[in-house]
């Protein structure tokens, strides 16, 4: 379990998260949708700390991160261990080969031996459908290859939870479609995900958890059929405005 | 004029092997080390202990200033500081020493330049995606930054790499029996500067021509995970 309680976050000038109280299950999926701008990269990148909110409390499982005080180097690499991250750009690292990419960390992270990390990734590969790219670079796949290997290089570090910030936004339908089938497995398989998403069909499908998020806090927090069958007047604008 | 060229060109190659390639390579391989140390140094934000945090600046500040005198100051200048300058305060070297310092603090103060902003182009993505597998801040240093770092580095010090090949000229200015002093001794006993000093030129361009065959290759090694064949 993910619990975040009165957490905060302030830029200069803006107040990106504002005293969040939100729970994300194990197993499950939660997608956290909103308005651009909204703080919901904020909110994800600080499960991953990426972003150091200024208070409040985190708790992943066993683990407890009090915002207000400087985190121990030894907490935030164990915290991010727990967490995979996956990007809309998907920042595969390009001077390493696609097997590299994805036995990277369990190597030199978790200090696996190569060849157990190895067959490993080979078969996070196959599962994505790329077996067979192993030696290749990521300048030579397409974007919707590259998110799938993102996914991998992030499911081989076994990660309690798996993020994805807005993973198909970059992405034509077509590619789009492959990336949101492999999160459609890994939902099946009961791995728990949290996901940023602009894609209301796979909201609706595969979540069993929607947060609507808006200036910086949470609006909604609850079911699917909830958010879509009876949707406040707010969240019916919202969702009106992602039809034309 | 065949024999003046015959006698003389294999003295000033055998003054290129012995004074003027070890002068580059060592200079060159030094002032990288220092190059990189300077540019991690400078890049580097310490946390933590304030003492600790403190000193850091100021050996920041110090790198900082050692970086601005070695680019803001004549090589000739900096030679002659070290070799004629320095013994006035108790401070001797034999020539080839101060040559080495001084080539070693001059180059490595510009290629720590071009390393620290090769670092920089690194875009912060790649930091985050490596933080986000848990890695340490050395781990993505090293094994995630540096290496994409070298490949965007490597057109300006091979830059600086061959004008270090050309500078160690100055080094006749302090006594050391390089390529170009050869030549002028040799100009001196036989009335043929053009001549002595066209063979010297030729000599310092097939050096400088290796080097840049080299660097073709090494770029192409360091760029093999660029190229876009697609899909
Ligand atoms: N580094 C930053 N400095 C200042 N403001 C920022 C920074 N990063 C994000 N913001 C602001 O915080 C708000 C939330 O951003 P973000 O979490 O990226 O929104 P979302 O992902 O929902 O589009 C935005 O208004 C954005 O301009
Ligand atoms: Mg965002």
């Amino acid at each position: 379990m993910i619990r975040l309680e009165h957490v905060d976050k302030q830029y200069a000038d803006h107040h990106a998260l504002n005293d969040i109280n939100v729970e994300f299950p194990e197993h499950e999926t939660t997608v956290i949708l909103g308005p651009s701008g909204a703080g919901k990269s904020t909110l994800l990148r600080s499960l991953n700390l990426l972003e150091r909110p200024q208070s409040g409390a985190y708790q992943i499982n066993d683990e407890t991160v009090d915002f207000s005080k400087e985190l121990p180097t030894s907490q935030i690499l164990r915290v991010r261990r727990k967490t995979g991250m996956v990007f809309q750009s998907w920042n595969l690292f390009p001077h390493l080969t696609i097997l590299q990419n994805i036995t990277e960390g369990p190597i030199h992270v978790l200090k696996q031996p190569k060849a157990q990390a190895e067959q490993v990734a080979t078969e996070l590969l196959k599962q994505v459908g790329l077996d067979g790219t192993q030696h290749r670079y990521p300048s030579q796949l397409s974007g919707g290859q590259q998110q799938r290997i993102s996914i991998c290089r992030a499911l081989a570090m076994n990660p309690e939870y798996i993020l994805f910030d807005e993973p198909t936004s970059a992405l034509d339908p077509e590619l789009e479609a492959q990336v949101l089938h492999v999160l459609l497995n890994l939902a099946q398989s009961k791995q728990s995900m949290v996901v940023v998403t602009h894609n209301m069909e796979f909201a609706r499908r595969v979540a069993t958890k929607i947060v609507f998020v808006e200036d910086g806090k949470i609006e909604f927090d609850g079911t699917p059929a909830e958010f879509f069958d009876h949707p406040t007047e707010r969240i019916h604008d919202f969702l009106n405005g992602m039809q034309f | 004029m065949w024999n003046t060229i015959v006698n003389s060109t294999p003295e000033i190659f055998w003054a290129g092997i012995k004074f003027t390639i070890p002068l580059t390579l060592i200079s060159f391989a030094i002032g990288f080390v220092i190059a990189v140390v300077t540019a991690l140094v400078r890049i580097s934000h310490p946390k933590g202990n304030p003492i600790f945090a403190g000193l850091w600046e100021l050996l920041k500040l110090f790198l900082s200033f050692y970086v601005w005198l070695f680019r803001s100051t004549p090589l000739l200048v900096q030679l002659f500081i070290v070799f004629f300058g320095l013994p006035n305060i108790g401070i001797q070297f034999d020539a080839f020493t101060a040559g080495i310092i001084t080539f070693s603090l001059n180059t490595g103060a510009y290629c720590s330049e071009t390393v620290r902003g090769a670092i920089s182009s690194i875009p912060d993505s790649q930091w985050e995606a490596a933080y986000s597998i848990g890695m340490t801040y050395r781990q993505v240093l090293f094994r995630i930054v540096f290496p994409q770092a070298l490949r965007v580095a490597l057109p300006p010090l091979s830059n600086s790499f061959i004008g270090l090949v050309k500078d160690t000229s100055l080094a006749s200015s302090i006594t050391i029996l390089e390529m170009f002093m050869v030549s002028q001794q040799i100009a001196a006993k036989n009335y043929e500067p053009l001549l002595m000093y066209s063979i010297v030129a030729i000599v310092y361009a097939v050096f400088c021509t290796v080097l840049s065959i080299a660097q073709y290759y090494l770029e192409k090694y360091m760029s093999r995970y660029v190229q876009v064949t697609g899909e």
